[in-house]
């Protein structure tokens, strides 16, 4: 005899509870969840984003009042600027150009982090994102050794101390909790973050690093001047 | 003066525009939601805790406002824009000195453009680090992705249009890098962009083409399927 009722079980992803739903044969297979507290769309988020979008466009308005978008003189082939940079959001890269060969970090590197941003999601390993040192320690650490050894290393070798420096420093918060064990406080928030945190951090971090460096200490020849020698 | 403005609200006029009352119980909210075309996009309800400021900042939503800043902005912008050299710049020239309030509208595009970039980089990171791309949301985290390369574009295609020395070098740095694939296919890429081997008019028209049509309205569907999606896979 078939049964009129399938049971199912869910695991979602935001909550930690197993969830066990019954779903009826010609129901369609949803699991609803009515355990959030719920408001009304109306007025509560709607007040909120006109409320934002008014305070956003108060800014810009203001911002513009006071400064004015850069107009140099026309473009001239024959004239090139020195240095010759690219938008704030491409110094990034323009600064590891310095550093690599063009494919290297023109092409290879950029095209790795999107693609590496794409994927984040599916990455089914430590879906309840634990942290990075709740089991395995010993392993975890000597892993974590080794890789950032190898990934300095050759940073080292192409002399790209902007990418050492904060993998270093990453490196130094992710290994304390593994060293000083604390129950409370920051150290202890430090042990529960998981690897895709940290991962996404340290690449945060070489973003903000190499862009900075890009936008306030480069100038002639891309030599290193400092923000008050000028801003090129 | 209460009761002239309930007439009007009862007005058969008003009421062929807003099918609903004022909305001052749940029912006439709901109404006032899925009754108005803009507003639809959200759910009659919405969990409290995803309404609260500190778990979104708004990034999203602020990514969707600076959007339609810079749409309006850029439309007027183009009622005194030619995309032809040397006409480009000494457009740029009249909005500073000629059009009235054209400096402002020049500098809130602008800024606009660049805030852009940055907001919708915070949003990003406001989702990983609220875990909002774990299942069911994993598409709409690869959307998003598409979307800020998409965004990058879009200020880097501008950033040419204005024909002068920080334009014309900027897009010079930028289409070197493009060279760097190997296998011939990056001198393609950057013939394809440009029309050409080097940044004159043609790459002009182009990125104009580009910034002002193409990159617009992909992203614009785009946008569209993102909402879409943050409904369908059980909201923020
Ligand atoms: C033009 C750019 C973008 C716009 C206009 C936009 C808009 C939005 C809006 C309005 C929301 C609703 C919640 C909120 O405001 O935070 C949202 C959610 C979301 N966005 Fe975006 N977004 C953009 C780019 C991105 C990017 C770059 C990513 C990630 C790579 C992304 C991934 C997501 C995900 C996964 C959600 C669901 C979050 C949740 O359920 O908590 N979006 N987006």
């Amino acid at each position: 005899m078939s049964k009129d009722f399938n049971v199912e079980q869910t695991r979602d992803a935001k909550q930690v509870p197993t969830r066990i739903a019954f779903i009826k044969g010609r129901t369609a297979a949803r699991v609803r969840k009515e355990d959030a507290e719920m408001v009304m769309t109306f007025p509560n988020l709607v007040v909120k984003e006109i409320i934002a979008f008014e305070v956003m466009v108060i800014l810009l308005a203001v911002l513009s009042l006071i400064i004015d978008a850069p107009l140099e003189w026309i473009a001239n082939p024959e004239h090139t600027p020195n240095p010759a940079k690219a938008p704030w959001y491409f110094l990034g890269l323009q600064e590891l150009l310095h550093y690599f060969p063009p494919v290297v970090g023109g092409v290879i590197l950029p095209a790795l982090a999107v693609m590496a941003l794409i994927v984040i999601p599916y990455f089914k390993i430590n879906i309840k994102r634990e942290g990075l040192w709740k089991e395995h320690r010993r392993e975890t650490f000597l892993t974590l050794v080794v890789a950032v050894g190898i990934v300095s290393l050759v940073l080292l070798l192409f002399k790209v101390y902007a990418m050492v420096m904060p993998t270093l420093i990453m490196t130094g918060f992710m290994l304390t909790p593994y060293f000083i064990k604390r129950e409370h406080g920051f150290i202890a928030w430090l042990g529960h973050r998981p690897l895709s945190w940290w991962v996404m951090t340290w690449f945060v971090m070489v973003v903000v690093v190499l862009t900075a460096i890009g936008t306030l200490f480069r100038g002639p020849e891309w030599g290193w001047t400092w923000p008050w020698e000028g801003i090129y | 003066m209460k009761s002239l403005w309930q007439r009007l609200f009862a007005s058969q006029v008003w009421r062929s525009m807003f099918r609903h009352g004022l909305p001052e119980s749940n029912r006439t909210r709901a109404e006032a939601i899925f009754y108005n075309f803009f507003l639809h996009i959200h759910p009659t309800k919405v969990r409290k805790r995803s309404v609260k400021f500190s778990y979104t900042w708004g990034l999203g939503g602020l990514s969707f406002g600076l959007f339609i800043v810079l749409t309006v902005t850029g439309a007027l912008l183009m009622l005194y824009y030619r995309p032809s050299v040397p006409q480009a710049y000494w457009d740029m020239k009249d909005l500073q000195y000629v059009v009235s309030s054209g400096q402002f509208l020049r500098n809130m595009h602008r800024w606009a453009a660049h805030a852009m970039v940055a907001v919708v980089f915070l949003h990003m990171l406001r989702v990983f680090y609220t875990g909002s791309y774990r299942p069911p949301k994993e598409f709409n985290w690869v959307i998003g992705v598409v979307l800020l390369v998409f965004t990058i574009l879009l200020s880097y295609t501008g950033y040419l249009l204005p024909w002068d020395q920080l334009a014309f070098w900027g897009i010079s740095v930028g289409t070197n890098m493009a060279r760097a694939v190997p296998f011939g296919v990056g001198d393609n890429i950057s013939f394809l962009l440009l029309g050409g081997n080097i940044v004159g008019e043609n790459a002009l028209v182009r990125f104009y083409v580009l910034h002002c049509f193409v990159l617009p309205v992909a992203a614009t569907m785009l946008m569209g399927i993102h909402f879409w999606r943050v409904r369908k896979d059980g909201g923020v």
